[in-house]
C-alpha cells in the first residue's frame, strides 16, 4: 500500500522529531512518500529523504504554502490524495488545522490522534480525555489520519530517498498571514524533551512561575503548564499539556502546584516516570505519581533545583 | 451579519467516564451532560459579537437526540436568538461522526446563509477536532481554527490562534468557519429571567431525513477498552529523599 505523510515544515524547517514518529507509524502501513510543502521547503525535503524507511519525498514550495494556511494546503494534498491508500501527518495544531479539511474533500472521515494500529483499516484512538481506548474500523477508500507523536518512537535517519518537485495547487486566496507569535528559547522542545517540569495554578502568579523555568533550566528540561496556569498568565499557551494542549510522554515529568484534573492527566498520564510536589495531600495528582511529595512548593522547589 | 452556533450535547466534563464491561462504549445512562464546554465560548463570542454590533443574530444548532433541546434552551439562555434542533439518532449512546455533522450543518448553512459559524475546537467526548475544518472545506469557506481573539473587520475577521509555537494571526475572508479556543472568553451564566425568556425563544426541530443528509458512520467502533492504569507509586518525605529516589530510578 502506498502511503503519504505530510512533514511538519515550519518556516521551511523540518520538524524531525514529530515527523520521524508519525514515520514509524506510517511505515507499518506501506511504503512511504513524505510531501514537505511551505513557501521553501527544499532543505526540509533534504533533510526528510535521510529519514529510513522513506521511500520518496515530494517537495512543494509556493509562497501560498508559506504558513501552513488550510485552504492552499488541504487542496494541494487532496489533490495527490488518488495515488495513496492512507494520508498521514503528526498530530500537531498545523495538521488539526488542515487534516479534517482534506478528509471533507475527499468525502471521508478523518481518525485524529492515532495511537495504534491494527491492521490497514483499523486503529486505536483516545476518546474522553484518554479515559477510554477506541478501535475503530474504516471504511473509507482512502484513510486520512493524525498520528499522536508521543506513542511511537522517531524513525531513525541513514535513508537517501529520491526527492521530487510537485507543484502547488490553486490558491483559492481565502485567507492570508499577518504575524506570528514565536518565543525564541533554548529550551527543548516540550512534545520530545526527555524531562517536563510543569507549572500550575499553585504558583500563584507569573514571578514565581519562574521557580519552575529555573528547576527546568537545571535539568535541561522543558516546561510545561496547567491550563489555570495559561489562563491566568503564568504561562504561554503554547506549554499547556493535556486533554486541548500537548501531550507528552517524557522519560521524567514533574508536576508541581498542579491538582491532576483529568484534562491535564490526559496529556502527561503515559510519562515513564511522574514527581508530584502539591501541598494537598489528597490532590488526584498524586494517584498517577511515582513519587509524591506533600509540601510548600516555595520551598520544595528551590530546595530540589539546589540538590539536583 | 448572521452567526450559526453549532453546539453539542456531552458527558458533563467533571464526570469520571466509566467504559463499559463488555467493551459496547462508555456508560452514559443517568449521568450529568453539558453543552460541550468549547462549545459555550462559541455562544459567549457570538453573542458578544451581537453586543458590540458586529452581528444581528445568533442561531445555535444541535443535533443528536430530543434531548439536545436542553442544549439548546442553555443557548437561548445566554443569549442566542433562536435555536435548530436536528434530531440524527434515538439513542444517546449514539455519536454522529464529524463529517456527517459538517454535512447537516452545510446543509443548515445552505438555508441560513450566515456570514459565520463559531464552533468549538474539540468536543469533549469523542476528541476529533474535526467538524470545523470539515464544514468549511463543504463550504468552500476560509477557516480559521483554535481562535483566542477574533475582530470583524469590514467583509474579514481578523483571528489570532493557538498554535504549537505559540499565536498566529490570520485574516480570513467572511463567510467564514472559525473554532474556539480556550482563551477566547468566559462564558456567562444564564441569569433566572433570562433562563424563562428562553422557553419562549423559537426551537425549530429537523430530522436528517429531511435535510437529505446520510448519517451512516464511516468509522465501525469494533470496541472501547478502558487505558492501562499506572500502578500507584510511593510517597516521600523529604526533598532529600526524592532526590535519592530520582537518582536511583535513574531519572535524573
Ligand atoms: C474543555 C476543557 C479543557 C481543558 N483542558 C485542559 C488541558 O488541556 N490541560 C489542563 O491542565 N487543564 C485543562 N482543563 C482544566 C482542568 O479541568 C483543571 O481546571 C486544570 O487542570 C487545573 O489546573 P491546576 O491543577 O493548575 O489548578 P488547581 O486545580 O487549582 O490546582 C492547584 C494545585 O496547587 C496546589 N497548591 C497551591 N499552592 C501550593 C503551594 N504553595 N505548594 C504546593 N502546592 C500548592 C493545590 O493544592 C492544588 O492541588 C480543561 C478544562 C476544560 C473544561
Ligand atoms: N452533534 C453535534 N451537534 C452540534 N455541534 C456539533 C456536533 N458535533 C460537533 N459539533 C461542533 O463541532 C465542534 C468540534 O467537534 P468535533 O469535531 O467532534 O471535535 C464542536 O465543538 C461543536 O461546535
Amino acid at each position: 500500500m502506498a502511503v503519504l505523510l505530510i512533514a511538519e515544515v515550519t518556516n521551511g524547517e523540518l520538524q524531525v522529531d514529530a515527523t520521524a514518529k508519525a514515520l514509524t507509524a506510517a511505515a507499518q502501513l506501506g511504503d512511504v512518500t513524505v510531501l514537505c510543502a511551505g513557501a521553501s521547503a527544499s532543505s526540509a525535503a533534504e533533510a526528510a529523504s535521510k529519514l529510513t524507511g522513506v521511500s520518496k519525498v515530494l517537495v512543494a514550495e509556493d509562497a501560498s504554502l508559506g504558513h501552513r494556511l488550510a485552504e492552499p494546503t488541504a487542496a494541494l494534498i487532496a489533490g495527490m490524495a488518488s495515488d495513496y491508500s492512507h494520508i498521514v501527518a503528526p498530530a500537531t495544531t498545523d495538521a488539526k488545522n488542515v487534516m479534517p479539511r482534506v478528509a471533507a474533500l475527499l468525502d471521508v472521515m478523518v481518525l485524529s490522534d492515532v495511537t495504534g494500529i491494527v491492521d490497514a483499516d483499523t486503529f486505536e484512538r483516545p476518546i474522553y480525555a484518554g479515559n477510554a481506548i477506541q478501535t475503530v474500523k474504516s471504511s473509507d477508500a482512502t484513510k486520512v489520519m493524525t498520528i499522536r507523536t508521543s506513542t511511537f518512537d522517531a524513525a531513525g535517519e541513514g535513508g537517501s530517498a529520491p526527492v521530487e518537485t510537485v507543484s502547488a495547487a490553486d490558491n483559492p486566496g481565502l485567507s492570508e498571514w499577518v504575524e506570528d507569535k514565536v518565543a525564541e528559547s533554548d529550551r527543548p522542545e516540550l512534545t520530545s524533551a526527555g524531562i517536563v517540569v510543569s507549572g500550575g495554578r499553585g504558583l500563584g502568579s507569573e514571578e514565581d512561575f519562574a521557580l519552575i523555568e529555573k528547576l527546568a533550566d537545571k535539568l535541561g528540561a522543558a516546561v510545561g503548564a496547567s491550563r489555570a496556569a495559561v489562563d491566568s498568565g503564568y504561562a504561554p499557551n503554547d506549554w499547556q499539556v493535556g486533554q486541548t494542549g500537548k501531550v507528552v510522554a517524557p522519560e521524567l515529568y514533574i508536576a508541581v502546584g498542579i491538582s491532576g484534573a483529568i484534562q491535564h492527566l490526559a496529556g502527561m498520564k503515559d510519562s515513564k516516570v511522574i514527581v508530584a510536589i502539591n501541598k494537598d495531600e489528597e490532590a488526584p495528582i498524586f494517584q498517577v505519581a511515582d513519587y509524591g511529595l506533600v509540601a510548600d512548593l516555595f520551598t520544595a522547589v528551590p530546595e530540589l533545583t539546589e540538590k539536583l | 451579519m448572521k452567526v450559526l452556533v453549532p453546539v453539542k450535547r456531552v458527558i458533563d466534563y467533571n464526570v469520571k467516564v466509566r467504559v463499559k464491561a463488555d467493551g459496547s462504549g462508555v456508560d452514559l445512562a443517568n449521568v450529568k451532560m453539558s453543552m460541550n464546554p468549547f462549545d459555550e465560548i462559541a455562544v459567549e463570542e457570538a453573542i458578544r459579537l451581537k453586543e458590540k454590533g458586529a452581528a444581528e443574530e445568533v442561531v445555535a444548532v444541535s443535533i443528536g437526540t430530543s434531548k439536545n433541546q436542553e442544549t439548546l434552551r442553555t443557548a437561548l439562555a445566554m443569549g442566542a436568538d433562536r435555536a435548530i434542533l436536528i434530531e440524527a439518532a434515538d439513542d444517546v449512546h449514539t455519536d454522529i461522526e464529524p463529517l456527517a455533522v459538517a454535512k447537516l450543518l452545510k446543509a443548515v448553512v445552505d438555508e441560513e446563509k450566515p456570514q459565520m459559524v463559531l464552533a468549538g475546537k474539540q468536543a469533549i467526548d469523542n476528541d476529533m477536532n474535526a467538524t470545523g475544518q470539515m464544514l468549511a472545506a463543504l463550504l468552500g469557506w476560509s477557516q480559521a481554527t483554535f481562535a483566542s481573539e477574533v475582530n470583524i473587520d469590514g467583509d474579514a475577521a481578523v483571528v489570532t490562534r493557538e498554535v504549537d509555537g505559540g499565536l498566529q494571526t490570520i485574516k480570513v475572508q467572511l463567510p467564514a468557519i472559525v473554532t474556539v479556543d480556550l482563551r477566547l472568553n468566559e462564558p456567562r451564566y444564564a441569569s433566572l429571567p433570562n433562563i424563562m425568556k428562553a422557553k419562549k425563544k423559537p426551537l425549530d426541530t429537523k430530522t436528517a431525513a429531511d435535510l437529505g443528509v446520510d448519517v451512516a458512520p464511516r468509522l465501525e467502533i469494533v470496541k472501547t477498552s478502558e487505558p492501562e492504569a499506572r500502578k500507584a507509586g510511593e510517597m516521600v518525605g523529604s526533598v532529600d529523599e526524592l532526590v535519592s529516589k530520582l537518582k536511583e530510578a535513574g531519572a535524573v
